[in-house]
C-alpha cells in the first residue's frame, strides 16, 4: 500500500478522500471489500470509511458502468431545458437516473451544478463536459463513448 | 461603469500550458517583490488594498492574514479553495482554464505571508479535467525555481457542495465526511488538523499579484467605500450572452445582466449563488458590492415566462440535497421547506403556508450551524416579499380546485 503511505505525510487519514476516488476510476465503484481492507490497512473503524464513501456524490458503493452521464439539473440548465436533455438521453439508453444499461456501458445520473452555465443546458459524461446541448445532438455524442 | 478586467487581465492573453507566455506579461515579478519584502509588509499592503473575500462572505483578506501570522504554530497551511459548487458560478472555472499561473504565484505570496511551508488547492471533481492544466502549471513554477520551499498540492473533491464552506473543506482534506464545524475556534488560529489556516477564493487570491505589484493605493481607487477593487460575475439564464464578466465594485445590475449580457422582458434575477438574494426588475439599478448585494457573484436571470414558485422549489430541492444534516435546523428545515414549496406547485397549497415558510426562516436563520442552513431562506423570504402576489394566488387556486374536486 505504497500509495497509503505517500498520502500519509500528516496522519493515515489524509489520503483517504484521494484513494477512495483512484478506486471509484479504476474499478467503477468502491466496494465493501475494499472498504474493509482499506480500513485496515489505515487502522480506522469501517464504518468511518463507509460514512465518508457514502457522503461524496461522485463515489458509488454499487458498481457503475464504464461511462457515468451526469447531466446538470440546477436551475441554470433547467431554464435552457435540461428536462428535454434528460428525456432524450433516458429514450436514446432505455435508462432513468440512477439506472445502468444491461450492457454495461452507460450510468445515468442527475447532479447539481457543474459550473458549466454558460453553456447550459450541459452535463458531464466522465470528466468531459458536453455544453449547449440540443436532444438531437445527444445520440452522436453518447456513440462516441464505448 | 464599463467592464475591467484586473482578476481577468491574462485569462485569454498567456497559453495556460506555457510559463513563458506568463512572464512575458510580467509573470512572477508580483512574487518576486513580495519575497523582497518582510513578510508582514506583504500583510499590511493587502489589509491596506481593502480586498475582501470573493467567495461569497466577503471578509476582509488582511486582516485573516494578519490573524494567521500572528496566530502561534510553527506549521501553519493556505489552501485555496477552487471548490466552486454555488449554483451559477463558473468564474473561477475560467480563471483556471485560462490563467492558473496567476493563481499559483498568488498561492505562493500568500503562503510566504502567513509563513505556511505547504498548501492546497482544493479542487472540486465536477472540475476533474482542469486538473491536468493546474498539474502542468505546477510543474513548470517549480521547474523554474518559482516555489522554493513551499510544497503546493492539487486535491480534488468528489462531488460535495458543502465542500466550498471553509471548514467542512477542511474536514474533505482530513480525510473525513465534510460537515461543517462548530466555530469558534476559526481556521486563521486552529485551521487544518488544528493548525492555523488561511483559507482563500480563486478570484480574492487572483487579486494578489496586481496588488503586490500596482499597490494598495491603486486597486484602494477602484470601486466604492466599503468594496474596493472589482468583481467578477458568472451570468447565466435568460440571457443572450451568458458569460463571465469581470467589473468595477459598485457597477450596477442593470448594466451587467441587460447592457452586457443581453436580458430581456426580464422578471428577476438572482445573485449569489443558491442562497442569493432575488432582485426583481423594479430594483435592477442596485449596485453590485458588498455594502448591496454580491456573494459569490453568480447572477441568474429569468424572464417573465417563469414561475418564481417552480423556481425556489427546485432551488431549496437542491438546497435540501447538498445540507450536510450536521445542525436540526437545517437538514430539517430545508426539507420542510422542499415540501411546502412543491405542494404549492402542485396547487396543493393550504391556507398557512406562508406563514409557515417564514416561521421555518426564522429559526433555519437564527441556529443553523454554517451558511447554507443560514442563507437558505434568503430567496424564499425575497419572493415574499417582491412576489407575494403570486404565493397568495396559488393557494386561493389550491383551495377553489379541491374544492372542486370535492363536488364530483
Amino acid at each position: 500500500m505504497d500509495t497509503v503511505k505517500e498520502h500519509s505525510a500528516h496522519t493515515g487519514r489524509e489520503g483517504l478522500l484521494a484513494l477512495l476516488e483512484e478506486e471509484q476510476r479504476k474499478s467503477g465503484y468502491v466496494s465493501e471489500k475494499f472498504i474493509a481492507g482499506l480500513a485496515q490497512s489505515l487502522e480506522l473503524p469501517i464504518g468511518e470509511l463507509y460514512g465518508v464513501a457514502t457522503f461524496y456524490s461522485f463515489l458509488s458503493i454499487r458498481p457503475l458502468a464504464r461511462n457515468i452521464i451526469r447531466i446538470c439539473k440546477s436551475i441554470p440548465c433547467y431554464l435552457k431545458n435540461s428536462v428535454m436533455i434528460i428525456e432524450a438521453v433516458e429514450g436514446q439508453l432505455g435508462i432513468r437516473p440512477g439506472e445502468s444499461t444491461s450492457d454495461g456501458r452507460f450510468s445515468l445520473e442527475l447532479t447539481n451544478c457543474i459550473g458549466a452555465c454558460d453553456k447550459a443546458p450541459a452535463m458531464l459524461i466522465n470528466s468531459d463536459v458536453h455544453g449547449n446541448l440540443t436532444p438531437e445532438k445527444i445520440a452522436q455524442i453518447l456513440k462516441s463513448y464505448k | 461603469m464599463p467592464e475591467k478586467r484586473v482578476v481577468l487581465e491574462n485569462c485569454e492573453r498567456i497559453d495556460p500550458g506555457d510559463i513563458l507566455t506568463h512572464i512575458e506579461r510580467d509573470g512572477f515579478q508580483a512574487l518576486k517583490e513580495a519575497h523582497a519584502m518582510p513578510p508582514d509588509e506583504v500583510v499590511s499592503e493587502v489589509q491596506a488594498s481593502g480586498l475582501m473575500g470573493r467567495g461569497g462572505a466577503g471578509f476582509p483578506c488582511g486582516l485573516k492574514w494578519k490573524l494567521a501570522r500572528e496566530a502561534p504554530g510553527d506549521e501553519k497551511f493556505l489552501i485555496c479553495n477552487a471548490d466552486e459548487g454555488e449554483v451559477g458560478t463558473f468564474k473561477d472555472r475560467y480563471i483556471l482554464e485560462h490563467d492558473p499561473f496567476s493563481l499559483i504565484e498568488a498561492v505562493a505570496i500568500a503562503s510566504y505571508a502567513i509563513g505556511a511551508t505547504r498548501a492546497y488547492i482544493y479542487l472540486r471533481g465536477e472540475y476533474h479535467y482542469l486538473s491536468d492544466t493546474l498539474t502542468t502549471a505546477l510543474g513548470q513554477a517549480r521547474e523554474k525555481g518559482f516555489l522554493e520551499g513551499l510544497d503546493i498540492e492539487l486535491r480534488e473533491g468528489a462531488g460535495s457542495y458543502i465542500c466550498g464552506e471553509e471548514s467542512a473543506l477542511m474536514d474533505s482534506i482530513e480525510g473525513k465526511r465534510a460537515e461543517a464545524r462548530y466555530r469558534p475556534p476559526f481556521p486563521p488560529t486552529k485551521g487544518l488538523w488544528g493548525k492555523p489556516t488561511i483559507i482563500n477564493n480563486v478570484e480574492t487570491l487572483m487579486n494578489i499579484p496586481p496588488i503586490i505589484l500596482k499597490g494598495a493605493s491603486w486597486f484602494n481607487e477602484m470601486g466604492t467605500q466599503k468594496s474596493k477593487g472589482t468583481k467578477v460575475f458568472s451570468v447565466s439564464g435568460d440571457v443572450e450572452r451568458p458569460g463571465v464578466y469581470e467589473m468595477v465594485m459598485g457597477s450596477q445590475l442593470k448594466e451587467l445582466v441587460i447592457d452586457i449580457a443581453g436580458a430581456k422582458a426580464l422578471k428577476m434575477v438572482q445573485v449569489g449563488g443558491a442562497t442569493g438574494t432575488i432582485v426583481p426588475y423594479s430594483m435592477l439599478e442596485t449596485p453590485l458590492s458588498y455594502e448591496t448585494i454580491l456573494g459569490s457573484g453568480a447572477v441568474t436571470v429569468l424572464d417573465e415566462s417563469r414561475d418564481v414558485i417552480d423556481f425556489l422549489s427546485r432551488t431549496m430541492e437542491f438546497l435540501a440535497e447538498e445540507s450536510c444534516g450536521k445542525c436540526t435546523p437545517c437538514r430539517e428545515g430545508t426539507e420542510v421547506m422542499v415540501e411546502i414549496l412543491t405542494r404549492l406547485t402542485q396547487a396543493e397549497g393550504v391556507e398557512g403556508d406562508i406563514g409557515l415558510l417564514e416561521d421555518l426562516s426564522e429559526v433555519m436563520m437564527s441556529s443553523s450551524l454554517c451558511g447554507l442552513g443560514q442563507a437558505a431562506p434568503i430567496p424564499v423570504l425575497d419572493s415574499l416579499k417582491y412576489f407575494r402576489q403570486d404565493f397568495e394566488n396559488r393557494i386561493t387556486q389550491s383551495v377553489f380546485l379541491r374544492a372542486l374536486r370535492g363536488i364530483k
